[in-house]
């Protein structure tokens, strides 16, 4: 009986979080919420939900898309990457709807990448990921290496002069292939083997203070020395907070970050960061008519003015208007059509550009490499000369450097330039 | 220190000083049109212009040179955007800004934020801020301040510091500014071409505990790309070496005691950990897997009480643990009295209805403070570091942690061994029946008992909240940890708890260089099992009577 009891107790925790809208009219469209509204990622992912709710109410008094309104279908997947399959198929085969906005980690992408295939689902990614993956299904708004992380290791070695470089990560997908990458990247420059020092830590590690200490003396070698930092989550509070014991500020060695923004940042006292880098496609400061008008935007909505926006809610401004306008250009929300109408569409950005879907399901993005300022926004230091097209396939891994992703004319996410043959999604 | 003049002293080297200083008076409005003029081009300026005006300011020998460089260090210097002239704010937090005219520095009055833009400043650009400023440091009061001001010099020995330097140390008493004076110097003689001062300055490098130091005597053994050494000197590279082993030598040794802390410091964190688990588990035998969400209790009324008393971050901490006690204390209270009592005996219900209260806990804590991480200040007092020497620095927050594990782990010690509470508490755990017919109410005891037991897990809590997040899920990472040590140690046996959190620590840390912190954590765990396997019961078993029942 008690035994009973604790997993009732259990079950009813977990079940009451989570939630779903049950569908109420037949003549609107409806699009998916695929994001973690508890656990470890509910963090980041609350934001995105809301960005996206916001969007859809904009649109819904602006009279709605095709005559029709749109109505949200939010689900909560709870940070638990089985679930998230477990989800999208609800949203696609239960409450079919036209559309998912969703994801934040590799893994969980991963995870409904082929509930998305399987039943012809239309999904938009919105964060910087390791690429290495393109599929029809999904249109990724987020940075690909190429247009987070090579440009960030470049501002570092020519601008600062960085010539030993400490890959620091979380021990999962993302960090991994992204550093496999970067390793490459840096060996192809000319950096030597001793002048680089990889490592891993575990989700939300806080001991840190051994690999600082470790860091620290690696940087003492006499060359200008920097962290690439892909450190993901709640573990950076104690790494920065460890940095700033150990006395290694941001002029000695800078560390540049691929994980943190300003939603990270308005958690802690950023006064010990101010100086260390992350590189990003928008930031908050960044100051043009129509970034402004979003940050009032949210803040009515979310009715905050504290609240923060960041670069994946921007990856989300961007990914609903693209898909709002296919839905317009093909006269219907049937996921092949639009598939078929998205490449080649071009909408505005928060930044003063234009994010033009490629045949490669990336988009355009410029670079922005930000020093943390004493108050959590970022001070721009350098931005790459105009938008760096999304590269699906890295050109440094040897694996990848001859695959190439085009859904337009190849129809293929994966085609070896050298043995033409197109393999398929590669899952791995 | 009698010699200063009053310019000379904050600008020693810009020459017809003397002459500048008795002309200043008329050619006051003439310096402050000239100071302003520059001061006007640093907001539109790019990066690598703002460092050249930055000198061009410094050489103006204006006497608000200083301010306004610290001002613009802080990002505390300001332009008006109707009119472009610029402003030092006393603090960029308040809104309207407090303005001070950066050439009388007196107060400007104050006004919106909105109508003014701050000058931004990049890394390149606050080192050469920092160490111009240090050169004004040099002829500080304090000589904490010009330690550290012949510190940021080091960075860079271009002839104009150097000489600078050597005309502190003309003046200079206090030692260790002195000795920190001679290794720049030392180091500058080293670019010299004076064969006798440069094997002099290695002597006196031998002694040097700093890697920079170091570096600098390594390059001295560099090849070109001939093969043939840089330094043609023989004699000069054969006494590089020696200095250069007789640094690593003693680096060696400090980073060995650096090594030894961290692990004493990870150690005192289980020790703390574990400490209440040891009371509640070992005395108690009650396997209570909420003691990771009475931690996590101490940790939020950390949170709370910064909340409530906000302009006291320094002493909140101190309050924290008291506050910590008795919350995270009579919620165990609580449990013990709604749940626990009535699975005395039963340890797999025991086991599962504690799961079913942490949930509890933790959902609570999600639904009151949010299920984003709360973040807790950190007091100036723990930041930082204490510097015993170029080789050695400990991390104050580890170091009052260390301490305060070792407080805490005495008072629970004498708690158990010397009050009358704790003589009831050992009676009961060794014979519950003979203690109620000695007449202890064995009830009361007990709910005291994992009282204490979980009043410690929050000022464990306390502990934590400095070194880690705060967040719903503080507890779930290291109840695993605070059993391990307990059973590692012995059940029921406080000192097994201490010996066994130092060791696994320490152990810990020396791993982590060669393995890293997952593969080290995994032999740690490894290591624990074959022991375990070999000894049941821990470092140090129970012995006598009351260890046979089980």
């Amino acid at each position: 009986m008690k035994l009973k009891a604790v997993l009732m107790t259990g079950c009813l925790l977990i079940g009451g979080t989570a939630f779903s809208t049950v569908a109420q009219a037949q003549n609107t469209i409806k699009v998916g919420i695929l994001h973690s509204l508890s656990g470890t990622m509910a963090i980041s992912e609350t934001t995105l939900k809301d960005t996206i709710l916001m969007m859809i109410d904009a649109q819904n008094k602006k009279g709605g898309l095709l005559g029709k309104k749109l109505e949200p279908v939010v689900v909560d997947p709870a940070s638990n990457w089985p679930l998230f399959a477990e989800k999208a198929a609800e949203l696609l085969e239960k409450d079919k709807v036209s559309v998912v906005f969703g994801c934040w980690t590799s893994v969980s992408r991963k995870s409904v990448l082929p509930v998305f295939e399987k039943d012809d689902g239309l999904l938009f990614y919105p964060v910087q990921y390791e690429g290495e993956e393109s599929s029809r299904n999904v249109i990724y708004t987020g940075a690909a290496p190429n247009q987070q992380a090579i440009p960030a290791v470049d501002y570092l070695m020519k601008e600062v002069g960085v010539k030993r470089w400490v890959l620091e990560g979380t021990d999962y997908v993302y960090p991994r292939t992204t550093n496999k990458i970067l390793e490459a990247y840096l060996l192809a420059k000319g950096v030597k083997h001793e002048d680089i020092s990889i490592n891993y830590t575990p989700f939300g590690y806080s001991d840190w203070q051994t690999r600082v200490a470790q860091i620290k003396r690696f940087g003492s070698a006499g060359k200008k020395t920097a962290v690439v930092s892909t450190i993901n989550g709640d573990a950076n509070v104690p790494f920065y907070k460890e940095l700033g014991n150990q006395k290694i500020s941001a002029e000695n060695i800078p560390v540049v970050a691929f994980s943190v923004g300003e939603e990270e940042l308005s958690g802690l006292d950023a006064r010990p960061l101010v100086g260390h880098l992350a590189a990003w496609n928008y930031f908050e400061s960044i100051n043009t008519p129509v970034n402004r008008q979003f940050i009032n935007q949210w803040h009515t909505f979310i009715k905050n003015p504290k609240r923060t926006t960041n670069d994946p809610m921007e990856a989300h401004y961007i990914g609903f208007n693209l898909w709002v306008k296919a839905v317009q250009k093909a006269g219907t929300t049937n996921v092949d059509q639009v598939i078929k109408a998205l490449p080649g569409l071009e909408v505005p950005n928060l930044t003063g550009g234009t994010a033009k879907v490629l045949p490669n399901h990336h988009i355009t993005k410029p670079v922005y490499i930000g020093e943390v300022k004493a108050d959590g926004q970022f001070n721009v230091v350098w931005k790459s000369a105009g938008e760096v097209p999304g590269d699906a396939w890295s050109d440094y891994l040897p694996g990848s450097k001859d695959i190439e992703a085009d859904w337009v004319t190849l129809n293929c996410g994966n085609y070896n330039k050298i043995t033409k043959k197109c393999s398929g999604q590669n899952y791995k | 220190m009698k010699k200063r003049l009053p310019l000379g002293g904050q600008w020693p080297f810009v020459p017809l000083l003397a002459l500048g200083a008795a002309l200043a008076v008329y050619a006051q409005p003439a310096k402050d049109a000239a100071f302003l003029g520059v001061l006007g081009e640093l907001q539109q300026a790019s990066y690598a212009d703002k460092a050249a005006i930055v000198e061009r300011l410094s050489q103006t020998g204006h006497s608000s040179v200083r301010a306004v460089l610290a001002a613009l260090l802080d990002e505390r210097l300001y332009t008006r955007n109707s009119d472009q002239k610029v402003f030092i704010v006393k603090s960029t937090d308040a809104d309207p800004l407090q303005l001070v005219d950066p050439v009388s520095l007196r107060d400007a009055g104050s006004a919106s934020a909105d109508s003014f833009t701050a000058i931004g400043t990049n890394n390149a650009l606050r080192h050469q801020v920092r160490i111009t400023l240090a050169r004004f440091s040099l002829s500080s009061s304090d000589a904490a301040v010009r330690l550290d001001a012949v510190r940021e010099l080091l960075q860079s020995l271009d002839d104009p510091t150097v000489a600078l330097l050597r005309q502190r140390l003309r003046v200079e008493k206090n030692s260790s500014v002195r000795n920190e004076i001679d290794t720049g110097l030392a180091l500058a003689a080293l670019d010299g071409s004076d064969r006798q001062a440069r094997l002099e300055a290695i002597a006196t490098l031998h002694n040097s505990l700093s890697q920079n130091v170091r570096n600098r005597l390594a390059s001295l053994l560099d090849r070109s790309s001939d093969g043939s050494f840089v330094e043609s000197d023989a004699k000069i590279r054969q006494a590089a070496i020696s200095a250069i082993a007789g640094i690593d030598e003693r680096r060696q040794f400090y980073s060995a005691a650096e090594t030894l802390f961290f692990g004493l410091s990870l150690g005192s964190v289980l020790v703390l950990i574990a400490i209440g688990l040891a009371i509640t588990f070992g005395v108690m035998r009650v396997i209570n897997m909420a003691h990771g969400e009475l931690m996590m209790l101490g940790a939020y009324t950390t949170y709370a009480v910064q909340v409530v008393m906000p302009g006291h971050i320094g002493i909140s901490i101190l309050v924290a643990i008291p506050a910590a006690f008795l919350v995270a204390g009579l919620t165990g209270v609580l449990i013990e009295r709604t749940v626990i009592r009535f699975l005395y005996g039963r340890p797999l219900e025991t086991l599962l209805a504690t799961f079913g209260v942490s949930l509890i806990l933790q959902q609570a804590v999600r639904s009151i403070f949010s299920p984003l991480n709360r973040s807790v200040i950190t007091p100036a007092w723990m930041s930082g570091s204490l510097r015993l020497n170029d080789a050695l620095e400990l991390t104050y927050n580890r170091l009052y942690i260390v301490v305060f594990a070792l407080i805490v782990f005495g008072v629970v010690l004498l708690v158990l061994k010397r009050t009358r509470v704790g003589l009831d508490i050992r009676a009961v755990a060794q014979n519950r029946a003979m203690a109620k017919a000695m007449g202890i109410r064995t009830e009361w005891v007990d709910a005291m008992t994992f009282g204490l037991g979980s009043g410690i897990a929050g000022v464990a809590g306390v502990a934590l909240s400095q070194l880690t997040n705060v967040g719903p899920n503080l507890g779930q990472s290291y109840i695993i940890d605070s059993f391990l040590v307990v059973v590692f140690g012995g059940v029921g046996n406080l000192w097994g708890s201490l010996i066994g959190g130092m060791s696994m620590g320490i152990v810990n840390n020396l791993l982590e260089p060669y393995a890293g912190a997952v593969l080290a954590k995994i032999f740690v765990l490894i290591a624990l099992i074959l022991f375990i396997q070999a000894r049941p019961r821990g470092l140090f078993p129970q012995a006598g009577r009351s260890a046979e029942d089980e």
